[in-house]
């Protein structure tokens, strides 16, 4: 086990990198705690896959140095950081069984036969697939063989982290669930620093205690799944994390606030202050679909506007309004009512208004 | 849609049956034809059954020559196998470099057999032969003409030359089509180089080698141009191989009857062992 911290990492796949744009990974610090249990969130092609590829040490980054517990391992190969990874596909050694499949790792690090049998059928019972032990790993169906996979990489038990890189992307959603859960048990069992790739927001949640958004070659926000929902960091970390995403709208400065075409919206006297202090013309104000009230009544604090759109889903209702131009997502409970092409009565609760200036959030400063 | 019930799709079939009737049945038919029968001439002609597969069967030279095809037949691919194998592991994996390997390792496949063996012829001699020469200048009493062990040597070593290249081009192949991701696998579970070569490359090069040990077998076990311009099957009989045996009883000593019933069971022979080869490589699949 290890503490991982990477230091101004930058990486670019082209041999000459020109402009930033050459760069998978651009200048990015960040801490794995030793025994954590982490996600890391972003779109595809972000660089995730690339960040995991240079913990592990099958990628050499461009720049930056990779530390395990202060020591600098950038020259060491991925056999020396003893280090496990379980990639997107399944891969199994086909000629072997299941057995030996998972023994294999446990065999190269020269661990006597009896500990192998015993920890491979911990692992086993743990994938639910003891009864598959002695089957030919090739005759094995995808998700099978994804267990197995991924039991190569839970079965050493002195390694540093292990790295699973969207691991359960052929698995069906109900197996998917379970295996989570267990991923979850293992790590709560042993304490393993774990850090998994994902592109599924509630895959990260149920997974990590703290979970890296990534996005642009950058992790934009580390935190728990609670902080990025209420002060996303990043305009991209409130589009991203909900379901619909953060409601972003370009504003200009105004007197009390900012304001967009001929609607003024009221800030908190604080970002009022921090906003005259900076000098970027890329303002936008963010909030949440959830945070949003609708009334069927103006009062002092409301803006009317037409709803657009409701669909329901089930538990509840995603309303498309249209302010002043503006569409936005207001999501409701069950029992709203309101027809389309009907007006509404917005307001914006203060607390949950964010202000982003170049893209990333205003903060209150204590 | 109507169905329409009647056999006359089987003419289409024709064009296939009759290729494969006038390439190799009715020839091989000949064969047979001549094999049960002595033939003195035109419409003297005798039916003798069985007689020219005994005498064949029970023939020394005919014996002896099949022992050697074996030994050859087995050297050849113990050698050539291993060694294929592993010139395809160091080639390098891509680049200009690679395809200058590629181009250089397929250079004797090119070449014609008979010149192969005219190269050898000369390369090997002790007077004029930087191989032969150079071995006689080392110290080692080197003859192909009159040993038979350097005759063996100097024949093995030819069809290694000749033919490995062809094992290490199929190989290589192989080797190029597994995937990345099991060699990075591979390197996160501390696989060693050698754990790599057993446990992901030679499972996945298996189907070529199948296809590599088959026509390595068949054409080492069929073998005559290189060996006949090589040494000309001696000193004596001994690198004179089955197909070497066969020509000089049908041609020099057109003794038609023998070298029929012979043919057949030479072909019988490759067949069988080709089958009890592959049956045996592929079992292993059908095993859960």
């Amino acid at each position: 086990m290890a503490e991982i911290q990477l230091k101004s990492l930058a990486h670019s796949y082209s041999e000459t990198p020109g402009g930033p744009e050459d760069y998978a990974i651009r200048h990015l610090n960040h801490v794995w705690h030793e025994g954590g249990a982490y996600a890391l969130l972003g779109p595809s092609g972000c660089g995730k896959s690339t960040m995991l590829n240079i913990i592990s040490g099958l990628v050499q980054p461009s720049e930056g140095e990779v530390l395990f517990d202060g020591k600098r391992v950038n020259e060491l190969s991925p056999r020396d950081r003893n280090i496990a990874q379980v990639f997107q596909f399944p891969v199994v050694y086909d000629s072997m069984t299941v057995f030996d499949n998972l023994a294999f790792p446990l065999k190269n690090n020269k661990i006597p036969k009896s500990r192998i049998k015993a920890r491979v059928q911990e692992i086993a019972e743990v994938l639910e697939i003891e009864d598959k032990l002695y089957k030919k790993a090739k005759n094995l169906t995808a998700d099978e063989k994804q267990k197995v996979s991924m039991g190569r990489g839970l079965v050493r038990e002195d390694v540093s982290a292990i790295l699973f890189d969207e691991p359960l992307t052929v698995i069906d959603p109900q197996l998917k669930w379970k295996l989570r859960r267990k991923l979850k048990q293992i790590h709560e069992q042993f304490e393993i620093t774990m850090v998994y790739v994902t592109h599924d927001q509630l895959e990260a949640s149920t997974f990590a205690d703290k979970i890296a958004v990534m996005y642009g070659g950058q992790i934009v926000q580390f935190g728990t799944p609670t902080e990025l929902f209420e002060q996303p960091n990043h305009t991209f970390v409130g589009y991203f994390i909900g379901s619909p995403g953060m409601n972003l709208v370009e504003v200009e400065r105004s007197a009390a606030g900012v304001r967009f075409r001929s609607t003024q919206v009221d800030l908190a006297p604080w970002q009022v202050e921090l906003l005259k202090r900076l000098k970027s013309k890329n303002i936008k104000i963010g909030i949440r679909p959830e945070f949003i009230e609708l009334s069927p009544t103006a009062s002092d604090d409301t803006y009317e506007a037409e709803i657009l759109d409701m669909e329901d889903l089930g538990t509840y209702k995603i309303i498309t309004v249209q302010l002043d131009q503006q569409e936005m997502k207001v999501r409701m409970n069950e029992e709203f009512e309101g027809a389309i092409g009907s007006r509404t009565y917005l307001s914006f609760p203060q607390q949950w208004l964010k202000l982003y200036v170049d893209e990333f959030l205003v903060q209150e400063q204590q | 849609m109507k169905k329409i019930h009647n056999n006359r799709a089987w003419w289409l079939v024709l064009p296939v049956f009759l290729l494969v009737a006038f390439s190799a049945l009715i020839p091989l038919m000949t064969v047979v034809n001549y094999s049960v029968q002595d033939i003195f001439g035109p419409g003297q002609t005798f039916f003798v059954g069985t007689e020219w597969f005994k005498g064949v069967l029970g023939d020394e030279r005919l014996q002896d020559s099949l022992i050697r095809q074996f030994m050859f037949s087995g050297a050849v691919l113990l050698i050539q196998i291993p060694f294929g194998i592993g010139v395809a592991l160091m080639m390098p994996k891509s680049g200009i470099k690679g395809s200058l390997c590629l181009i250089l390792i397929a250079i004797p496949l090119l070449i014609p057999w008979n010149v192969v063996g005219t190269i050898w012829q000369v390369f090997a001699r002790g007077d004029i032969g930087l191989f032969g020469w150079g071995l006689n200048e080392l110290g080692f009493d080197y003859n192909y003409t009159g040993n038979t062990v350097d005759a063996w040597l100097t024949v093995l070593l030819m069809d290694v030359w000749h033919w490995t290249p062809l094992v290490a081009l199929l190989c290589y192949s192989g080797l190029r089509a597994i995937p990345e991701a099991f060699y990075q696998a591979a390197e996160i579970d501390r696989a060693s180089k050698w754990a790599v070569f057993r446990y992901i490359q030679l499972p996945r090069l298996k189907s070529v080698l199948i296809i590599a040990v088959l026509l390595r077998f068949m054409d080492s076990f069929m073998i005559y141009t290189e060996p006949f311009v090589l040494t000309g099957g001696g000193p004596g009989s001994s690198t004179t191989f089955l197909s070497q045996t066969l020509t000089t009883m049908a041609i020099k000593q057109f003794d038609l009857g023998r070298a029929s019933a012979f043919s057949l069971i030479y072909f019988l022979i490759v067949l069988v062992i080709s089958w009890l080869f592959f049956t045996a490589i592929t079992q292993d699949d059908k095993e859960q």
